[in-house]
């Protein structure tokens, strides 16, 4: 802090593994990227499973193993978040002032980013007394595609992963929220999707209160 | 002109810090803040940042403009997605003090002499925008977590670049 233009010439020189021998870092890539490149769902899926296993080791609950996977999302979404403004074209470059404009932009950016189509919905909790909760709904989520989960652990849903990036939007946004993961295929509307995911977004009461007042003025 | 900028955190913490001069009208790229009054920048900055708090909620833009004012001392904002600021102080050279904060209108309107133009707020909005772009890929790099410093020579290269070129 005190001395803030240290001379650090001297880094270009050092081999090692810290400087790439061909001289291109990370800021020598392009942040956006041609429209069609896709990932392979295979590799994803056994990614996805090593995580999933990774994060079941020494738990006691299945909140613990949500927990843990939605810990590992959380920062993707703080990174997602800038990255998709970025790609923005200049005029719609704004941040979410509102909470809609935030649950909007994670059911279609975000959305559409990840798994390459847009949520299939967005529900404000009708519960009156629960005015700070709000529901995505994806019908299949992508990251259950290729998971069974064992009649023991009937509680849990993969798509706590997800919940944490949806969580990061939202913290990076300054709109700090509870995200949880459930599903609802069981249900009576949920015949025709057994997979059928419901995040429960649940904004922290400062959120409300900011929102109430932003909306009077 | 002399400029200090650095990149505020999300809990009010610098992340990078780098003061340069302007490059324009023959400017050699070297800050020229009075010696006495150096250390004061990082204050002025840091009592900016409350404005800035304010001022993110009226507007959904990321280039929020000139923001703050402490004297000679102006301080424009640049606010990303992930509530990071990018605070730009600039300080027009001492000797034209009288002149822009008289009459900011009839005073020439080049960037080096006059803060509050349109001209000047054009350029630091250039500046801002490279700086974004670099600040992206960033925190694009899976071992950066929210709030850490940024120590990347590279950074610094490209933050110093971008103000050569616009500043």
């Amino acid at each position: 802090m005190s001395n803030p233009q240290a001379p650090r010439d001297s880094a270009k020189e050092q081999p090692g593994l810290r400087y790439p021998t061909n001289g291109k870092t990370i800021y020598h890539r392009p942040l956006n990227r041609a429209k069609a490149a896709e990932l392979s769902g295979a590799s994803f899926a056994y990614l996805f499973s090593e995580m999933v296993s990774y994060a079941s080791k020494k738990i006691e609950s299945i909140q613990d193993l949500e927990k843990r996977l939605n810990v590992q999302g959380h920062p993707i979404g703080l990174k997602l978040l800038d990255l998709l403004l970025y790609r923005e074209p200049a005029r719609s470059q704004t941040r979410p002032l509102t909470i809609i404009t935030l649950l909007h932009f994670i059911k279609i950016n975000v959305w559409q980013h990840l798994f390459g189509q847009a949520a299939d919905g967005l529900e404000k909790s009708s519960d009156a007394s629960k005015p700070d909760e709000y529901m995505i709904i994806d019908n299949e989520p992508l990251v259950n595609r290729y998971i069974s989960v064992p009649r023991d652990m009937s509680q849990l849903n993969c798509a706590a992963y997800v919940a944490g990036i949806i969580e990061g939007v939202c913290d990076g946004s300054a709109f700090p929220a509870r995200v949880t993961a459930h599903s609802v295929g069981k249900q009576e509307e949920g015949e025709m999707w057994p997979g059928r995911t419901v995040f429960l977004v649940k904004f922290a009461p400062e959120v409300m209160e900011r929102e109430s007042f932003l909306g009077k003025g | 002109m002399s400029y200090y900028f650095v990149i505020v955190g999300t809990e009010d913490n610098p992340l990078f810090e780098y003061e340069f001069g302007t490059s324009k009208a023959g400017g050699d790229g070297q800050a020229r803040f009075p010696e006495q009054a150096r250390h004061m920048n990082q204050f002025i900055v840091h009592s900016s940042l409350d404005i800035v708090e304010e001022v993110q909620w009226g507007t959904g833009q990321m280039y929020l403009k000139c923001v703050d004012r402490f004297y000679n001392n102006y301080v424009s904002c640049f606010l990303t997605g992930g509530n990071v600021k990018f605070m730009l102080l600039h300080q027009p050279p001492s000797s034209s003090v009288s002149s822009t904060a008289n009459n900011p209108r009839s005073s020439t309107s080049t960037i080096a002499t006059n803060p509050t133009s349109p001209q000047t707020e054009e350029a630091v909005r250039a500046f801002m925008l490279e700086v974004y772009e670099s600040w992206v890929k960033t925190i694009m790099s899976p071992f950066y977590r929210v709030n850490m410093e940024v120590r990347s020579p590279i950074l610094r290269q490209r933050v110093a670049a971008a103000g050569r070129k616009y500043l």
